[in-house]
């Protein structure tokens, strides 16, 4: 889920928002990784600036990589396939759109002031 | 309603009960089955050993119907219509069904009951297989047939000595003859396994403990083993039909007729229990025929069985088995290659004109082209057949049988793809079943679609309508340099990891930059964006270029001390380099630093592009050679490396005939002759090797080169993605590629050529380029928000003396 907002005013007291980096720092069309206590989750760029954010452990590997997979879209839900073995996964609902028994969690993400914020709650 | 009552759950009554379901069958359907868990696919059986679980193995069970568990049925009550099971439930039948199966036969040999006997029949079987290997270092299979070798290949698997025993006077004495036996015997012997043909048992023997120990010939030599698995056939499970008077056989099985109904007309039996005019099968193909007659019986049809095909094929110790049709007949012509170990024998008519069978061990081609033949007229020669491996261009009959395990005709899978507007094996597969079981015919399901006529898309994904050859010269032609020009203008959406990997590849190909540069990053997989190969638990390897397998003793003690400092697990590839495994993300820069300081340079095992121009030491050392093979590697592998291609690319350069190089199975292959160089096209090892075409003789090194960078751009320039330059070459034809090549019939070898020029001109090692680069370096870290802390997945345990990765529980996470 995404929430693109660039003027919450940074002072505003909110919990469970983590700030993982700059969103210069994300490349436009591909993810990054980071680890938010504990739990790895899997940033992505999308090309039109949509932020998402998705578990990075592929469940058919049980590798920590979904972070390094091809960003794309499918019809027009935009995607990662996993670079192990190719399983494309929606980042919006987190679902395996080649086998949508499995899915990954999915996590609420934002930019404010130029930050990227990521919420596990 | 009706009361359904199936005993036994097997793949039979599987069968039985899906098709039933799918038929909109109304009764109520009560299922016995003996075992502790819902039907699974037998025939998948060893797989359980080799990572596959239980759950995967199993059956889906439909919804609405009554499934009893460890419920053994004891006892028929036709009178009353009541079936009794062990713990004394009884269940009211109006129809019943026997799906039984068989059990094992274990011969009545001294010691077959002790601790460390197993048969190879059940999951549970497999189960306490297993445990028995734990401590044991031996293992016996007795019996060689079909289920014997594949016992014996999971004793193998569990990394027990094996061997097999086999009464008769040779292996698989079932499928094919004495000559096929002995074929099939070297290959079984060179992996390593003891093979005893025409060998009884005298008996089983216990140690101290009171556990297996070994198995004593009849000519008293004994054979150590602590696990022993009888596999000496099957025998059907009758004795429930037995003990309520229904007839069966003399030598066993449940006597039924065409309609698959025993001797009490409200009793069926199917599968491997059933006697049907005087035989009994043993494959799954006519248990599920038998199971989609019963269903057409209860629902009221008027379905019958008839004799059915016991082909089989199958793949054992990576041996092809085949056998179809008759096992004899008034001719047979038979070919064998010794050195290669295959065998093939074709059984005709006295006129030599109709195929009554045949027999493959080796290689089965002969019986995915031949066996629809079987009883019709063959479309050529016997020897012919066998020589060329079947007719180019095959016409089959429509009622000929495609896929045996399904009983699916070439006319029912015809009309599937006409009626129904399939395009391709999947729908096939579901549409008509053919190729869901064992898979032997899938190849032919491929070519069924091409004969048909079905335009098999050539589009690349949804995002492009053009195949890969297309998109290279929309590229080339209209000077297209990003990702985003070429699918706003030529494509739709926004990409996926097919068509973006595909465009980055004719980006450079075509020379454009380095790989990460700009939007190309967001094109590569992940190993060409991180420049290393991305291994099963998220580490990545390090792989520098060895040209020609040449390298320096200073140069060797650099990846020594690299891949100790680091823990990196080594191992010299089949390519003549060294792999380093178990890198991450954040070491890759680190590693390669040390590397690249040391003169190596990156050996695009990431990518596809040339990996290695392997070579054998030539004639500067070797007292056979004539020709500097090594130098010439060395020049190759420079002059190409970087070369990004439709997919791999693989070279060897041999310095004489002998070929040490095996230069035939590689892409482009080069053997030294007296008078210069032979080039070898199209070659490759892999799931479906082949040898290369001898493409020009006795060239100069000058001339060799010419061809090859006319051949590998004319390749990259019109191959389809991810299609090797075997494939490539055999759909545009080997004489056609001279043509082009050699005659330059489409006037385009300057520009090949020239093309070629630029990428040589344009290398620049991409490794050395990241490291000289803190932009793209920054990329290299786990986490963006924490560069300096390693992924904590990852772990490593120690395996012979050197590092592996501790693999992670997998339990997919269910939406
Ligand atoms: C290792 C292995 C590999 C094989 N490979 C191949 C292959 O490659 N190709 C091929 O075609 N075939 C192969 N087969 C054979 C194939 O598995 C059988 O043809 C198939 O399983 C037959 O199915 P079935 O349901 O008739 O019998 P079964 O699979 O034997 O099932 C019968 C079930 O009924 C239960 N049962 C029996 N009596 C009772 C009772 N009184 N009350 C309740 N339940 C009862 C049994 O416990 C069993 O679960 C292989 C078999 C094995 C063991
Ligand atoms: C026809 C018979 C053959 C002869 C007479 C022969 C002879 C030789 C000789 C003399 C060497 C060099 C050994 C040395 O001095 O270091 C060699 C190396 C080698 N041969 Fe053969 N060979 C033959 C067939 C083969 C075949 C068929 C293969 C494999 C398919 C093979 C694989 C090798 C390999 C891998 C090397 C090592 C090359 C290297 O060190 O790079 N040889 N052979
Ligand atoms: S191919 Fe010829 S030159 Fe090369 S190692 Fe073998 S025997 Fe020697
Ligand atoms: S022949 Fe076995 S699946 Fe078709």
């Amino acid at each position: 889920m995404t929430v693109l907002s660039e003027n919450l005013s940074a002072g505003l007291e909110e919990t469970g928002w983590t700030r993982v980096c700059a969103y210069a720092d994300l490349m436009p069309e591909r993810g990054a990784c980071a680890l938010v206590d504990g739990h790895q989750v899997a940033l992505f760029r999308t090309f039109d600036g949509g932020l998402y954010a998705i578990g990075n452990r592929d469940p058919f590997s049980g590798a920590y990589v979904l972070s390094r997979g091809i960003v794309g879209t499918r019809g027009n839900e935009p995607t990662v396939a996993s670079p192990m073995h190719k399983e494309v996964f929606s980042l919006v609902t987190g679902v395996c759109l080649d086998d949508p028994a499995v899915s990954v969690p999915t996590y609420r993400i934002r930019v404010a002031a130029g930050t990227v914020e990521v919420s596990l709650a | 309603m009706t009361r359904l009552v199936v005993v036994g759950h097997g793949p039979t009554a599987y069968r039985l009960i899906e098709t039933l379901v799918d038929r909109g069958f109304d009764g109520r359907i009560t299922v016995l089955g003996e075992e502790p868990r819902p039907a699974y696919d037998r025939v998948a059986l060893t797989s359980y050993l080799t990572g596959k679980t239980a759950e995967d193995l199993t059956y889906p069970v439909p919804d609405g119907i009554t499934l009893s568990l460890n419920a053994r049925v004891t006892g028929i009550d036709r009178e009353a219509g009541v079936v009794t099971t062990a713990d004394g439930h009884a269940e009211p039948y109006d129809v019943l069904v026997l799906a039984t199966g068989s059990s094992p036969f274990v011969p009545p040999v001294p010691g077959k009951d002790l601790d460390g006997c197993f048969v190879y029949r059940t999951i549970d079987d497999l189960d306490a297989i297993r445990e028995a290997s734990r401590g044991a270092t031996a293992g016996i299979v007795i019996g060689g047939g079909l289920l014997g070798l594949e016992a014996a290949d999971a004793l193998r698997g569990l990394g027990l000595e094996t061997h097999v025993v086999e009464m008769g006077g040779w292996l698989m004495p079932r499928q094919v003859d004495e000559g096929g036996g002995a074929v099939l015997r070297g290959h079984i012997e060179a992996l390593g396994l003891g093979v005893h043909t025409g060998a009884g048992v005298k008996e089983i023997v216990a140690g101290p403990e009171g556990r297996v120990s070994g198995l004593v010939k009849p000519d008293g030599e004994t054979i150590e083993a602590q696990v022993v698995v009888f596999s000496a056939g099957v025998r059907p499970r009758d004795e429930l039909a037995r003990s309520s008077g229904l007839a069966v056989g003399e030598r066993g099985g449940i006597v039924v007729d065409d309609g698959m109904r025993t001797s009490d007309p409200a009793i069926y039996a199917i599968g491997e229990c059933v006697l049907h005019d005087g035989m009994v099968y043993g494959l799954v193909g006519p248990c599920f025929t038998m199971a989609e007659v019963a269903a057409d019986r209860i629902l009221g049809g008027e379905g019958a069985f008839a004799r059915a095909d016991m082909s089989t094929k199958l793949k054992l110790l990576g041996v092809e088995v085949a056998q179809f049709g008759a096992m004899d007949g008034a001719l047979d012509v038979t070919f064998m290659d010794p050195v290669t170990g295959v065998y093939q024998k074709l059984f005709v008519s006295d006129d030599a004109r109709t195929l009554l069978g045949g027999i493959c061990v080796g290689d089965a081609t002969p019986y995915n082209s031949l066996k629809p033949f079987v009883g019709r007229e063959l479309p050529g020669s016997p020897s012919e057949l066998l020589f060329t491996g079947g007719p180019a261009n095959m016409d089959l009959p429509d009622d000929a049988q495609v896929c045996s395990c399904n009983n699916v005709t070439k006319g029912q899978i015809c009309s599937a793809i006409a009626d129904k507007g399939l395009t391709d094996v999947a729908e096939i597969k579901s549409c008509t079943r053919a190729g869901t079981a064992c898979g032997s015919c899938v190849p032919m399901l491929k070519q069924l679609l091409i004969k048909s006529g079905v335009e098999v898309s050539k589009a690349l994904c949804e995002h492009f309508a053009y195949s890969r050859a297309e998109l290279f010269d929309i590229v080339r032609v209209r000077g297209i340099t990003t990702f985003s020009q070429l699918i706003s203008e030529h494509g739709a959406g926004r990409g996926c990891d097919v068509c973006k990997p595909t465009v980055a590849s004719i980006l450079a190909s075509l020379g454009n930059g380095h790989i990460l540069d700009g939007e190309q990053a967001a094109l590569q997989d992940t190993n060409d964006h991180f420049l290393a190969n991305i291994q099963r638990n998220g580490t990545y390897s390090v792989v520098p270029r060895i040209p020609g397998g040449e390298i320096t003793p200073d140069k060797l003690i650099v990846i020594g001390e690299v891949a100790r400092d680091f823990g990196l697990y080594t191992k010299i590839t089949g390519g003549q380099r060294i792999d380093l495994f178990g890198a991450r993300v954040e070491q890759l820069p680190l590693i390669w630093k040390r590397l690249v300081d040391a003169g190596f340079e990156s050996g695009h095992a990431y990518g596809k592009a040339l990996r290695t121009v392997k070579s054998c030491v030539g004639s500067t050392w070797c007292r056979y050679g004539v020709q500097d093979s090594v130098g010439l590697a060395v020049a190759l592998e420079l002059r190409y490396r970087g070369l990004r291609s439709p997919h791999k690319l693989k070279s060897a350069v041999s310095g004489c005939a002998r070929e040490c190089a095996e230069a035939r199975g590689k892409d482009f292959g080069i053997i030294a002759t007296e008078q210069g160089w032979n080039l070898y096209v199209g070659g490759n090892g892999g799931f479906t090797p082949r040898h290369a075409d001898l493409f020009a003789s006795d060239l100069s090194t000058d001339e060799l080169i010419r061809i090859i960078d006319r051949f590998l751009m004319f390749y990259i320039r019109t191959a389809d993605r991810l299609q090797r330059t075997s494939v490539w070459l055999e759909n545009q034809g080997l004489d056609y590629v001279k043509e082009v090549i050699l005659e330059d019939s489409l006037g385009i070898c300057a520009e090949l050529e020239a093309q070629m020029e630029r990428h040589v001109a344009g290398y620049a090692d991409e490794w050395r380029a990241v490291l000289d680069d803190p932009d793209r370096l920054r990329r290299f870290v786990s986490f963006v928000n924490a560069p300096g802390t390693p992924d904590p997945s990852i772990a490593f345990e120690p395996e012979r003396e050197q590092v592996k990765p501790v693999l992670i529980p997998l339990e997919p996470v269910r939406a």
